[in-house]
């Protein structure tokens, strides 16, 4: 047993802060600091910041322009990035396409698709939810039918994160309806500027505008862009989401969330006293603090197994579960902490209206931020299928 | 003991709340979100025609309610529709203060519905505590700041508290008072708020003191532990109708026994709401009113938060979105945390008072 770093990973870390100090923009680490929603030229931004420097892609393998961390130089850096306010990385092409590409696609594809997620060249979304396939994602019901050189496409899915930028999607769609459900299912990537594709907007609760309906009315999509062989989607869709869960704790994002609750904490005051000092609100705070400092060495150790070429299935689930938890808890600290002005509506979607909107503690749009989080214990497996996992892998043998 | 309405009470509730289900639907009621006013001012006469805002006033002050019951029967069910007109904040607060100071002539307009309040006595800094006031009475005109101010654009007239030496005491001032600046927004579940400054703002002294505006705030608390308790119904009703509809994996999702139980706990708790709220209510004018008032808020806080997020969660996205009617619900009933002191404002508030 050994709690600390190795020379080399405290070398890392170092190499890491110095870039975050040097090259991070600090008014994109402000935005995130204020919870402001990023805009695309942000995203964009900060993505090519990384890929100058070789680190957009840290999962992937160097063959392929990757950094090729393992999986404690992940977690350093993803800490480090977290602490300095740092955008995260917009995972559909990186973390999600990618790797996918790299297992299952033809050398053209990765020759051809994998550098311009690099580059910018293009923005990928996620279309694998529909109306009637959330948790049931196998009953999705998008049409893919062959007409020569192309598929036809027609059908729906929704939930699609940031689509509105994206100028590509990968799409779980069904190519034998009379196949077992998981059997009939094919990955094909479109090019959403394709005549029949429709992208509407759907507004969150928080005001947010970060997801979308798309919508395909027979959109032809040429055939070289199935990946891998029709009707074996499922296999490519389940080996992408054992990828999506990297980061997965979200430790750095909850450390860093905690850090702005205490320091909010301090500036406000109850009775003429910092509510820091609040036996109550203190209470509160000391609660979540100690179960993140458990819960962050359940990620090292986990991570460092990983490393170790274990295989974090079951222990992926748990740490979605109590990590979706402790950040929403700490959105609720938050929101108490601002007491009467958590209550003004600071949004994104109101543009240049927010100027009137008061923000004594500087704490940005925090019942906002608490409402728009309630999406991590229900997007990417909801916590009530992870605990489904968990309980069938430990109780009947099942697998992951 | 008797735990029915009386006839009159009952009447109120079943008229209110088939005219909110018929008008006050979830499209409507999204216009009037992001509408300018963040009101409907024919929905405002409508409620005072309906005997809604006359509810709010005892017979002696030209209403025919005013009670603790006629207050939960009100907001419990403007809560159950998530309605964002402030009858709260102008009609009961602002309303009954003026009862309280004489000015029966304005509490007639204001039931008849052709008067608007603001009461603003919160300060930067403030947060719930209710004797933090820096604002300065001082030969005729206040000086100061006020933070949050609900309803205070729409206000014909602003009630502000200052002190004048030591004393608090509360003020009238009229909306075209010079030195007076609002700096309006939109709040996040609804209606309009404000940044208030008077700058040797002239005002007219209502002989009310601080515990005037206290005993309002009691009224408050018993209409917004009303107000989450419908929100909480409705948030309970939507999510066992879509447990019962929304199927996944071949079923409706509510037979899935972890819903299934999770839906039976809110049901379980919703009860404890219910008591909780006749606690206040029916407390209202004992000597431990305070006792019971901060017992129900403290409760509601707790249960409102298990209610609002359980309820999203048990829908899946759907709940995240701004045209689903619980979206707008979970925020009214997880914000009313946030109005006259929140959870841990009121578990001190009860453990001082239960001490005492
Ligand atoms: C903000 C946001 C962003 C998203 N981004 C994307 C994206 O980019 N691309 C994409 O493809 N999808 C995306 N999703 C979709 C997301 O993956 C789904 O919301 C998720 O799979 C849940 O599906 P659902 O919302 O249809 O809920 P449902 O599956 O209908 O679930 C409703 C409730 O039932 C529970 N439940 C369902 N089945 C069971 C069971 N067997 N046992 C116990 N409980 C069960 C769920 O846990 C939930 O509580 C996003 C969702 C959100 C909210």
């Amino acid at each position: 047993m050994d709690m600390s770093f190795t020379d080399d990973e405290l070398a890392f870390q170092n190499e890491v802060r110095e870039f975050l100090r040097d090259e991070l923009p600090s008014e994109m680490a402000d935005k995130v600091a204020k919870g402001i929603e990023l805009g695309k030229d942000d995203m964009e931004r900060w993505h090519a910041i990384l890929n100058a420097r070789g680190w957009l892609a840290p999962n992937w393998p160097k063959s392929f322009g990757g950094a090729e961390w393992n999986a404690v130089q992940r977690h350093i850096f993803d800490t480090e990035a977290a602490a300095a306010n740092a955008p995260r990385i917009v995972p559909f092409g990186l973390s999600m396409l990618g790797p996918v590409l790299q297992k299952f696609g033809s050398k053209e594809q990765q020759d051809h698709w994998l550098p311009r997620i690099l580059d910018g060249s293009d923005w990928w979304c996620q279309g694998y939810s529909e109306p009637g396939a959330g948790s049931d994602l196998a009953s999705l019901k998008t049409r893919a039918v062959r007409d020569g050189d192309h598929y036809v496409v027609n059908g729906q899915k929704t939930w699609t994160t940031l689509g509105q930028h994206a100028n590509m999607i990968f799409c779980l769609v069904r190519t034998d309806p009379d196949a077992k459900q998981q059997e009939g299912i094919s990955f094909l990537l479109i090019d959403m500027n394709t005549p029949g594709v429709e992208v509407r907007p759907i507004i969150l609760l928080d005001g947010s505008d970060e997801v979308n309906e798309v919508w395909f009315t027979d959109v032809r999509v040429p055939v070289e862009n199935l990946v891998g062989d029709e009707n074996e989607g499922w296999t490519y869709a389940k080996y992408l989401l054992t990828h999506e869960r990297a980061n997965i704790a979200g430790v750095g994002f909850s450390q860093a969330g905690l850090a702005a609750v205490k320091r909010m904490a301090r500036a406000e005051n109850h009775n003429g006293r910092p509510l820091i000092e609040n036996p109550h609100f203190a209470a509160r705070v000391a609660q979540v603090d100690i179960d993140l400092r458990a819960m962050a060495t359940s990620n090292l150790r986990i991570i460092s197994k990983a490393a170790a070429g274990g295989a974090p299935g079951l222990e992926a689930s748990m740490l979605k579960v109590k990590g979706s938890i402790i950040r929403q808890e700490i959105n609720d600290l938050a929101r108490r902490v601002a007491g009467p002005y958590a209550m003004p509506f600071a949004s994104e979607a109101l543009e240049g209206a927010n100027d009137t909107i008061p923000d004594p503690l500087g704490a940005g749009p925090v019942a906002a931020q608490y409402f728009n989080n309630r999406k991590l214990s229900i997007f990417g497996g909801s916590n009530e299928i992870q605990r489904g996992i968990i309980a069938k892998v430990t109780m009947s043998g099942g697998r992951a | 003991m008797n735990f029915e309405l009386t006839e009159e009470r009952q009447m109120l509730q079943d008229t209110l709340r088939r005219y909110l289900r018929e008008k006050y639907t979830t499209a409507v009621r999204n216009d009037i979100l992001t509408s300018d006013a963040g009101l409907s001012a024919d929905i405002w006469s409508e409620l005072a025609e309906l005997g809604v805002l006359g509810a709010l006033f005892t017979e002696e002050m030209g209403g025919f309610g005013g009670a603790g019951f006629d207050l939960a029967v009100v907001f419990e069910e403007l809560g159950r529709a998530g309605v964002v007109e402030p009858v709260l904040d102008s009609a009961l607060m602002g309303g009954r203060l003026l009862a309280s100071a004489g000015k029966s002539d304005m509490v007639e307009e204001v039931i008849a519905g052709s008067l608007h309040l603001a009461v603003a006595h919160g300060e930067p800094g403030g947060r719930y505590d209710m004797d933090h006031v820096h604002t300065k009475a001082d030969g005729g005109v206040l000086i100061g700041r006020k933070a949050v101010v609900m309803n205070a654009e729409a206000a014909d007239h602003l009630i502000v508290s200052a002190r004048d030496g030591d004393a608090i005491a509360l003020y009238l001032v009229a909306k075209d008072a010079k030195g007076l600046d609002i700096q309006g927004y939109p709040l996040l579940a609804g209606g309009r708020a404000g940044e208030v400054t008077l700058d040797k703002t002239p005002c007219e002294p209502l002989n009310l003191s601080l515990t005037d505006l206290q005993a309002a705030t009691s009224l408050a608390l018993v209409a917004i532990s009303a107000e989450a308790l419908g929100a909480m119904e409705s948030a309970t009703h939507l999510t066992k109708d879509y447990l019962m509809t929304r199927t996944q994996f071949g079923r409706p999702i509510g037979t899935f026994q972890t819903l299934a139980h999770r839906m039976a706990d809110l049901l379980i708790e919703l009860e404890q709401a219910r008591s909780a709220v006749i606690n206040a209510a029916g407390y209202l004018e004992a000597s431990d009113a305070d006792l019971h008032l901060s017992a129900t808020k403290n409760l509601i806080g707790r249960i409102g938060r298990l209610v609002a997020e359980e309820s999203i969660q048990m829908h899946g996205g759907i709940a995240m979105t701004q045209e689903y009617e619980l979206a707008h619900i979970a925020k009214r009933i997880v914000m009313a945390d946030h109005r006259f002191g929140d959870t841990d404002y009121h578990l001190e508030r009860f453990i001082a008072l239960s001490a005492a």
